[in-house]
């Protein structure tokens, strides 16, 4: 059993953490108003959310499993206040960090109706924060972090963040953005 | 009677674009084909005279859809009355 959260624990954040690439990635992309081949416009917000919702579910269980695991010897305290772990504080505290971050920016997130669009977007951007806060803590707590594996799987978070941002930043806009210019000529 | 006109004595959902919002990312085009059109610059273009389509029934879902994938919160459904 204590094998089990102990797997559970280290499996649910990792792939969180792909999840949160995957969403971050989208988030980037569909900001710069180009839809994706084979996505769409509506594909890529779809995709983004349910990739977002399965991290922070991801995430639930990622605690859950790591607090009644009896290596981790985690408090409730470690999962709200940042850096007051006994073991490796400054890795774990990034951890809640993130996680306090995840609850605010979720919690804003399914709002967003009733919030309006400028609390929603000021909030959101959090998530550029997030995600490198996450990525270090992953590399930094992650018990598997030595492995060719989690550092191929990290490594490829990172070019998929990476090729997202210079997508975004290529100026071919798809008729969209500050300067407007006409999708079809005659 | 245009499309998605409403039959009589059914309260039917209509859909408001926020104009102050949109910024023409067309995600409700694609979701609503036979509502919305885009205009040269991918600004939503509602397909028959109503400032506020009234929504067929059957695309009702995919009217709540559209609301939820406008990334600036441009859409909204109501019922007049």
């Amino acid at each position: 059993m204590n094998e089990t959260l102990w797997a559970l624990g280290r499996g649910t954040g990792l792939v969180a953490l792909v999840m949160f690439t995957i969403a971050l990635a989208l988030g980037i992309a569909s900001r710069s108003g180009r839809p994706l081949p084979g996505l769409g416009r509506f594909g890529i917000s779809d995709l983004h959310r349910t990739a977002s919702l399965t991290g922070v579910g991801l995430v639930a269980v990622h605690l859950t499993s790591l607090l009644f695991d009896p290596f981790a010897q985690l408090r409730v305290v470690d999962f709200v206040l940042p850096f007051f772990a006994s073991y490796r504080p400054l890795w774990l505290g990034l951890g809640t960090l993130a996680v306090d971050t995840l609850a605010v920016v979720t919690v804003v997130s399914l709002l967003r109706q009733r919030l309006g669009p400028r609390v929603f977007r000021t909030v959101h951007w959090a998530t550029y924060a997030l995600w490198p806060i996450a990525l270090l803590h992953a590399l930094g707590s992650g018990t598997d972090a030595g492995t060719e594996w989690f550092r191929g799987l990290t490594a490829a978070c990172v070019v998929a963040v990476v090729a997202a941002v210079g997508w975004r930043l290529t100026p071919s806009y798809a008729g969209r953005g500050w300067a407007r210019h006409p999708r079809r000529t005659g | 009677m245009p499309l998605g006109a409403a039959e009589g004595g059914v309260v039917t959902t209509r859909l408001h674009i926020d104009w102050t919002r949109c910024d023409g990312h067309g995600s409700c085009a694609e979701l609503l084909p036979e509502l919305l059109g885009l205009d040269d610059f991918g600004f939503p273009v509602v397909r028959f005279a109503e400032r506020d389509p009234a929504i067929p029934r059957r695309d009702e879902e995919a009217a709540r859809h559209a609301v939820r994938s406008c990334p600036v919160m441009a859409l909204r459904l109501y019922e007049p009355g």
